[in-house]
């Protein structure tokens, strides 16, 4: 009984199979040929987008919406650095990929072959971890352990550097139940009794305790945990901004989420608390100050995270947990008891009260007001993914999720050009939800090509363009710390987006006047037979605040606009 | 625990997975955190599957803790620890060369005596000799040596082993 021999791509090809995969994001070439040749007869959907950029983003999108690994694969040379950004930007927010990249034939390697790239080494900073495949036996293990390594323990990207005479040599190794070979690599063990009671010890006495949760608990999916544990000790909740809806955030003891544009109230209980407990959250420079010693200076501070290396970081806790969130905080609530804690909610509400997150609906149109809209309107149910810029900011203030897994933005990377790809990419997983984009005119354009890849798979998707017609964010800064000296931020010359859409085929909506946001956008979410564009053109010159400036401390917030030169920042951007 | 110690140097002992690029990953955390290495001892261990690395380098000691700690996180590496001077022994081997006229040869070879140092080249002008040492018996030798024209040394690089039953 012989079987019908097959090649490398060919394993490939079905061990992803067996893994489950549903669609590759993908772009073709030379060196990839034989693994787009095994997808003819695949039951995987090969997407094909129009930049290798935006396949990452969709891999990305997917992942972060499905939890599911994100595959991409793309041909050597500038396909594969191509896919730079986009790995880059799924290790910083520790997200599973898979990149499967074409290469020259392994004789040829090291000899500047043709659109030979030495991605391995170009992307080796980058990615959770990566392989050349030198033999087509391996491939079967390879991908296993690759799966693995993605999505178990911190997830991130993993790539595969597979060679043109590997993917067309044949494999003769069992597809299945392949054995890992990974001596380095193992999940953080279970904390001890002892441990967990020396952690919860710390939280006795504490009047004004603050919760600070972060992606790894949306990782986790320990929504019900956080919640539980909120509950019991009666303690304010602050999110990350990749961890919104981790908590209701309509709840009474959510503060939304902290940092450079976060809430008032959520910096303020930053600077008044009396302990802070991080659950995966890595104390980021978005939301703590350049000099650690100025954040939270008399609180207690508590930490877990599965990945060892974030303890002792950026600053030392008072006790500190590795492990998985759900499993921790499951064993860590029924030590805990409610605390006293009364009279920091009431002071809590009160600050939420006074300094809520305001907006003007005169005056012009003003991008707050079309995403307050938007918000309503979905009430927390769309998938919201967004570029990066003012209008992130934005719709991270002015939409609210009671779920995670709602809201997908680059944080760590802050990817200009994510927004969009990574909605088709979440809408291929998620076909029943509604998804939005909310995009800059800026970041728009790094990655609008994907225009054609909505329209051939008529997603609909609502992509709402917030166009100030700057790249507003960066304009912010030269007006506030630079006097004003505008460099390279004017974006005269975009395109009629409304028209762009046109071109492609794609339902277009466009928003002038503050009294056509609700009308418009209910038509755009009620048109569902492919992609729509919402062209709001908003005012020019809107800032974001609060604003805690770079490097600075939450005590260093600025509600709303000053009336004097700011300094400065210490920090970077 | 991790323990790091208080000086600027340290050694860090990897044991890693026989795979390629295992080398570049390590490079890359400690350039990233701006730390020099100073010497780089790679070698097979008894089990083929493995490999030991000795990293001597230089830089602050919280920094280290995080070289460390991501050197760990690297799927190709099994442990990573640093050895204090207490509880490792630790040892090198250098060859040196010395340029030298007869007249001033008993001179030195009174010193490498001293030192155990085994000549292993000599011609007519010149010795060759090993050395196996400590960082500091190099260092003192090396001074000894200043009165005469040391030609070139080169050095493998520390090496590292936990005392008693402990492993590396
Ligand atoms: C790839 C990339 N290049 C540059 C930046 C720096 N940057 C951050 S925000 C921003 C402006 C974004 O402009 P736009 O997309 O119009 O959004 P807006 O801030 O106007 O809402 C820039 C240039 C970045 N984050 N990513
Ligand atoms: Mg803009």
């Amino acid at each position: 009984m012989s079987k019908k021999s097959i090649n490398g791509a060919e394993a490939l090809i079905k061990c992803l199979e067996n893994k489950g995969v549903e669609y590759i994001f993908g772009y073709p070439g030379g060196a990839a040929i034989p693994i787009f040749d095994a997808l003819v007869d695949s039951k995987i959907k090969l997407i094909l987008t129009r930049h290798e950029q935006g396949a990452t983003h969709m891999a990305d999108g997917y992942a972060r919406a499905t939890g599911k690994v994100g595959v991409v694969l793309v041909t050597s040379g500038p396909g594969a650095t191509n896919t730079v950004t986009g790995i880059f930007t799924a290790q910083m927010d520790s997200v599973p990929m898979l990149v499967l990249t074409g290469q020259t034939i392994t004789p040829a390697l090291g000899k500047d072959a043709f659109q030979e790239a030495d991605v391995f080494g170009i992307t080796a900073p980058l990615v959770k971890h990566s392989y050349l495949v030198k033999n087509p036996n391996d491939i079967p293990r390879v991908v296993e352990e690759s799966f693995y390594i993605a999505s178990t323990g911190r997830p991130g990207p993993v790539l595969i550097d597979l060679p043109k005479d590997i993917t067309s040599a044949v494999c003769t190794a069992a597809l299945t139940n392949s054995e890992m070979d990974l001596p380095g690599y193992s999940l953080p063990k279970d904390p001890t009794d002892a441990e967990l009671d020396a952690f919860a010890a710390v939280f006795k006495g504490s009047k004004k305790p603050l919760l600070l949760i972060g992606h790894g608990a949306v990782i986790s999916r320990a929504a019900k945990e956080v919640k539980q544990l909120a509950e019991l000790l009666c303690a304010p909740v602050t999110t990350t901004i990749l961890a919104k809806g981790i908590f209701p955030e309509d709840h009474e003891l959510s503060l939304g989420f902290l940092g450079m544009h976060g809430t008032a109230y959520a910096n303020m209980a930053v600077s008044e608390c009396d302990l802070i407990f991080s659950i995966g959250s890595r104390w980021d420079d978005r939301i703590t100050p350049a000099k650690i010693e100025r954040f939270c200076p008399t609180a207690k501070k508590l930490h877990i995270d599965i990945d060892p290396a974030e303890i002792n970081k950026i600053l030392v806790p008072d006790a500190s947990i590795v492990g998985d969130a759900k499993a921790i905080l499951k064993r860590l609530i029924p030590r805990l008891k409610p605390l006293k804690t009364q009279d920091w909610i009431d002071t809590v509400v009160r600050n939420k009260k006074r300094y809520p997150l305001k907006y003007k609906i005169h005056g012009g149109l003003h991008a707050q007001h079309v995403l307050s809209e938007m918000n309503e309107l979905t009430n927390g149910n769309a998938i919201v993914t967004t570029d990066v810029g003012q209008h992130q900011m934005w719709a991270a203030q002015f939409f609210n999720f009671n779920l995670p897994d709602r809201w997908l933005t680059s944080g760590g990377a802050g990817t200009m050009g994510f927004g969009f790809p990574s909605a088709i990419g979440a809408q291929f997983g998620c076909p029943n939800d509604v998804v939005v984009a909310v995009v800059g005119d800026g970041g728009f354009q790094m990655t609008e090509c994907e225009l054609s890849t909505a329209a051939i798979h008529k997603l609909p998707i609502k992509i709402l363009i917030i166009d100030n017609k700057y790249l507003g964010m960066v304009r912010q800064w030269q007006e506030l710390f630079y006097d004003d000296r505008l460099s390279g931020v004017d974006l005269v010359g975009n395109p009629d987006f409304v028209k762009l859409g046109e071109a492609y085929g794609i339902k277009g909506f466009r928003i002038k006047r503050p009294a056509d946001v609700k009308r418009i956008l209910k038509r755009a979410l009620d048109y569902n037979e492919g992609p729509c564009i919402i062209h709001a053109e908003v005012v020019k010159e809107g800032n974001v605040f609060p604003m805690i400036p770079a490097g600075g401390a939450a005590s260093d917030m600025v509600i709303e606009a000053p009336k004097r030169k700011m300094e400065k920042p210490q920090g970077s951007t | 625990m991790l323990q790091i110690n208080s000086s600027d140097s340290h050694t860090i002992s990897l044991l890693v997975a026989n795979k390629p690029g295992v080398l570049l990953r390590i490079a890359l955390v400690f350039s990233r955190r701006g730390f020099n290495i100073e010497s780089l001892v790679v070698s097979p261990t008894q089990d083929g599957r493995f490999s030991r690395m000795t990293i001597s380098a230089n830089g602050n000691p919280s920094a280290l803790e995080q070289i460390v700690k991501q050197c760990s996180k690297l799927i190709d590496v099994v442990q990573a620890l640093e050895h204090s001077d207490a509880e490792a022994v630790e040892c090198e081997l250098g060859l040196i060369k010395v340029n030298i006229e007869k007249e001033r040869r008993q001179e030195l070879l009174v010193i490498l005596d001293h030192f155990k140092a085994e000549t292993i080249d000599i011609t007519q002008d010149s010795v060759i000799f090993r050395m196996t040492g400590t960082g500091l018996q190099f260092d003192t030798l090396m001074a000894m040596l200043s009165e005469f024209k040391v030609a070139e040394v080169v050095r493998t690089g520390k090496i590292v082993m936990a005392r008693g039953r402990e492993l590396t």
